[in-house]
């Protein structure tokens, strides 16, 4: 995309990029939801599903889509305006901004990063301050609980979540994501290439680091604290109604989306398959398909979760952070470094 | 099925851990919120409302608020004749229908002297634990959903309808059946019943599996219930438990076993189950052990049911002779009675209705005292109260 | 539950239920006097009114003495005879057209007898003896108070909060009298006989008899109903 690109003005290429950038985004998050919200889970619960819009109830997302549209924006009598308008925006915001770093292809990628990763963790801490807004700004005590939680829980996990990746980052030589995908394509497992390097393998105690942090990061069941709703309603969105709260239906399901390609990218070799020439042009046409698959097959794991587990309290999901997965992430940054330094 | 260890050591040390909490918050003199929970509200199953000070997210003092359910069924069943009645009391317990009539119809029957045939009785008796399985079952999904698991709820009701298609079938209503009569029933049971019930049993059996694989089995469960609501038996007694939450603090003592009056429970072979912890999750596995019990009381039932007649030889228009008469079972949120007076007329002069979850949910000041507010549900949803039942 | 151990003729025969025999003569013992009514019913129940005064030693007795730490209910009965009667014709009709004014005749009380309007009632159980027992006492009319019962059961704090709203019984030494199911400016006590029941007073209500007779079934028929009252 970027050679594409290259020979246009800046504002055609602006353009292109928020299109595909919004694709990126919304496309994933479309899918997550019909695939693993509304059928995968149905199928669990012993259930159908949507069955009425479209073949399988495939458009029921247009059709909520348009009922959250068309409802009255609500704002609380009490609450503070601005902050409560601004909040969902701003929790979305942070989800586009993750979308950024991630590549594609060899030559599909937004922008070549060598902090990729390091900006990626960095912004989609905005999220926590979109939810602190929305959690004080709805005057709702409920809100503010839920609030509250979500900015404990989600300093809590940013840590376990960011030391899990800097054992990739030491394998890889690199923070640049699609220099990963590529260490992960030409990489060796001791001396073994045959299906390159996913990190997975090799970085086992790292992924599942990460995939757990990830899942407190969305606050999905069994960390879903911040929204718990047998107790705090729905927490932070509870005042939220129209279109605001699909907005923060969106981002929640987005960032599961991009969370989701971010940690295919750093563990499953992004959109490699074994077998092909990384460099082929192909790729920049396959490369996508191939990481909106590993997205599907990860996200299946939150969504596995979230609708089997039931939910920590408080004090044992930071217990939980604190005592076993940093401890647990620091030894592994420990022994990868160790073996990277004698292999 | 084993009997899940004591928790005690668990138990002290979330005790003095909340002795700890306690004190911090003193020295920072934090200033309390007042939490209003309910009336409408996803965790309080009705319209049950607890006004909950707290400071941070740990309860100072918790009151439950209600009546915004009050019916007045003790003043309408004065001006309704006694087969009227059950119509209404009906709606006390409203997952348990059929249990409620239970009580009053025998109280009535005590009354006039009547006995219903054998063969009334037994089928009293399975219907009287069909709906206790059709109640409790939906609270092993409910309590699932409470701790933030919401698929177990799903399995409850699946199965849960096919005990309501039996009850359905053999009453005619699937929630509120209006089918015991004073002397008898009103029906015999319909052709090839028993057969379908058995298979309706065998699923109920097998959804308790998949719960005790699923919810109770699981550990971050086990974090959430075990050692938190624990309620000691003086305590409990004090306050008049009844049914699985007294049983679940290690109090041996189930009416349907140590005071049998009209149903057949003394001539089938079943077990009280009871647990030494007293926490939500002696509750919730009380009342896993109870469904079983209860499936296989209905098999035995199904298997021993007398020939002969439903109905006693009872006058058509009813009345009742003067006297007072008090009749309670074990139903299956806890103890039921009524305490009837007549005056020898069409109508009760007076009914007394002693509910379990009015008394199961006066606990709760003394019991909310120092938990965290995700306690609040764990430990409201473990006590299982039905807002009818408390509002009457 | 077999009608030979039942009726008043069995309660008559020492012997019948020693269980609750003793009971009886245990709280006779102790009580003295203060216990002025009891009735047992062979294999049943046992009923035992007590004076006002010994309400509140009457649970620390039972609770501490006799081991029935088990609180069952604690309500109250309004023995006079409803002013209303039964009548079931709408009030709004009557204003036109008034019937005759009925006697309600006189006040009749039940188990274990007694002399005034109010009475309160509380059942207690024992768990590990499998007994139970219902406890009566009469309030006299000007003065409906009795001693709280929270003390011993504590338990008994709503119930009594209950008993308070719908019947306006006082307990002394009880935590906090207050409303429990109505509304805080609800005035009157729903359950007294003479508070009318609203619903009955604009609306008529067809179904006191409820079934029609079948054919070749009347008042005195072969049935032994006697059912006197058809509309």
């Amino acid at each position: 995309m970027t050679l594409i690109l290259a020979e246009l003005a800046w504002w055609q290429q602006t353009s292109i990029r928020v299109v595909v950038g919004l694709v990126a985004v919304l496309i994933p998050a479309g899918t997550l939801v019909y695939l693993h919200l509304f059928k995968l889970v149905s199928f669990m619960q012993s259930r159908l599903g949507p069955m009425e819009a479209g073949p399988y109830g495939s458009l029921q997302l247009l059709a909520e889509v348009g009922k959250f549209i068309q409802k009255e924006d609500i704002v609380p009598r009490r609450a503070d305006r601005f902050v409560f308008k601004a909040a969902p925006f701003v929790v979305l915001v942070s989800t586009f901004l993750l979308v950024v770093v991630l590549p594609g292809g060899p030559d599909a990628f937004f922008i070549d990063n060598d902090l990729g990763i390091y900006l990626a963790l960095a912004v989609s801490s905005v999220s926590v301050i979109g939810i602190l807004m929305a959690g004080w700004g709805s005057a709702s005590k409920y809100s503010l609980m839920g609030g509250l939680r979500a900015t404990g829980q989600l300093i809590a996990y940013e840590l376990p979540l960011i030391l899990a990746v800097v054992g990739v980052v030491i394998q890889a030589e690199t923070m640049n994501m699609q220099g990963i995908v590529l260490a992960q394509a030409d990489g060796e497992i001791f001396g073994w290439g045959g299906i390159g390097n996913p990190f997975v393998i090799t970085q086992f105690v790292g992924f599942a680091v990460f995939m757990i942090a990830m899942q407190a990061e969305l606050t999905q069941t069994p960390f879903d604290m911040p929204v718990a709703e047998s107790e705090l309603v729905t927490g932070y969105m509870t005042e939220y109604s129209g279109l605001r709260f699909l907005l923060f239906f969106i981002g929640e399901f987005a960032t599961a989306g991009v969370f989701s390609a971010i940690a295919a990218v750093l563990f499953l070799g992004g959109w490699y398959v074994p077998g092909l020439d990384p460099a082929d042009n192909l790729f920049n046409v396959l490369g996508p398909v191939v990481l909106m698959v590993k997205i599907v097959g990860l996200s299946f794991l939150i969504f596995w979760f979230r609708f089997t587990f039931p939910r920590f309290r408080e004090d044992q999901l930071q217990r939980l952070a604190w005592k076993f997965l940093i401890p647990i992430a620091l030894a592994n940054i420990v022994v990868t470094g160790v073996l990277k330094v004698l292999v | 099925m084993t009997a899940a260890p004591p928790a005690a050591g668990e138990q002290l040390r979330y005790i003095a851990g909340q002795a700890a909490d306690a004190r911090v918050n003193l020295e920072i003199e934090t200033e309390g919120m007042t939490l209003n929970i309910g009336p409408q509200h996803p965790a309080t199953h009705g319209t049950l409302r607890i006004v909950a000070k707290l400071d941070g997210e740990q309860v100072i003092a918790a009151e439950p608020v209600m009546g915004y359910m009050h019916r007045g069924y003790e003043k309408l069943a004065e001006v309704r004749t006694y087969p009227q009645v059950t119509t209404l009391i009906n709606r006390i317990d409203w997952l348990g229908s059929f249990a409620n009539e239970v009580p009053f119809i025998l109280a009535a029957e005590q009354l006039m002297e009547v006995e219903a045939p054998l063969r009334a009785q037994w089928i009293r008796t399975a219907l009287f634990e069909l709906s206790r399985i059709a109640n409790v079952t939906l609270f092993l999904g409910d309590m699932a959903v409470q701790v933030g698991a919401i698929t177990p709820v799903f399995f409850a009701f699946r199965d849960r309808e096919h005990v309501l298609n039996q009850i359905e079938a053999a009453t005619g209503g699937r929630f509120h059946p209006n089918f015991d009569r004073i002397g008898g029933l009103k029906d015999d049971l319909p052709a090839g019943w028993a057969a379908e019930t058995k298979q309706a049993l065998k699923k109920i059996r097998n959804f308790c599996d998949q719960i005790e694989e699923l919810v109770e089995g699981n550990e971050i469960f086990q974090a959430r219930t075990r050692g938190i609501g624990v309620i000691p038996a003086k305590v409990g007694l004090g306050y008049g438990l009844s049914g699985a939450n007294i049983r679940a603090s290690g109090v041996d003592w189930d009416l349907r076993r140590d005071a049998p009056c009209g149903l057949v429970h003394d001539q089938l072979d079943w077990r009280v189950w009871t647990h030494p912890d007293g926490d939500s999750f002696a509750r919730f596995w009380v009342r896993l052990q109870e469904t079983r019990e209860a499936t296989r009381m209905v098999d035995q039932l199904l298997d021993g049911l007398p020939p002969g007649p439903i109905m006693a030889k009872v006058p058509r228009i009813i009345k009742v002779p003067a006297g007072e008469a008090y009749v309670e079972t074990e139903n299956p949120l806890g103890i039921m009675g009524y305490y009837v007076v007549s005056k020898g007329d069409l109508a009760p002069f007076r009914v007394k209705i002693r509910s379990a979850s009015f008394s199961n949910v006066s606990i709760t000041p003394w019991l909310l005292k120092g938990v965290y507010v995700p306690d609040i549900i764990t430990i409201l949803g473990s006590l299982y109260f039905i807002l009818g039942d408390i509002d009457r | 539950m077999s009608s030979a151990d039942a009726g008043a003729g069995a309660a008559a025969v020492a012997g019948a239920d020693p269980v609750r025999e003793g009971l009886l003569e245990a709280l006779a013992a102790e009580l003295g006097p203060a216990l002025v009514g009891s009735e047992l019913r062979a294999g049943r129940d046992l009923c035992v009114r007590v004076e006002r005064g010994a309400w509140g030693p009457l649970a620390e007795y039972l609770r501490s003495g006799l081991g029935f730490v088990y609180f069952g209910f604690l309500s109250a009965i309004d023995w006079l005879p409803s002013p209303f009667g039964r009548d079931m014709d709408s009030q709004v009709d009557n204003a036109l057209d008034p019937p005759e004014p009925k006697d309600p005749g006189p006040m009749q009380t039940g188990a274990a007898g007694g002399d005034t309007r109010f009475q309160l009632l509380a059942r207690v159980n024992d768990p590990a003896g499998r007994r139970s027992l219902t406890a009566k006492a009469d309030l006299p009319d000007d003065d409906l108070r009795a001693a709280s019962w929270t003390p011993v059961y504590s338990g008994a704090d709503w119930h009594e909060r209950e008993a308070w709203e719908m019947f306006g019984i006082d307990f002394d030494g009880h935590p906090g009298l207050r409303h429990i199911y109505l509304p805080s400016e609800f005035e009157g006590n729903p359950l007294r006989k003479d508070y009318p029941l609203l619903a009955r007073r604009v609306k008529p209500w067809p179904g006191i008899v409820d079934m029609e007779l079948m054919p070749g079934e009347g008042p005195g028929a072969s049935t032994g109903s006697d059912g006197a009252e058809a509309p």
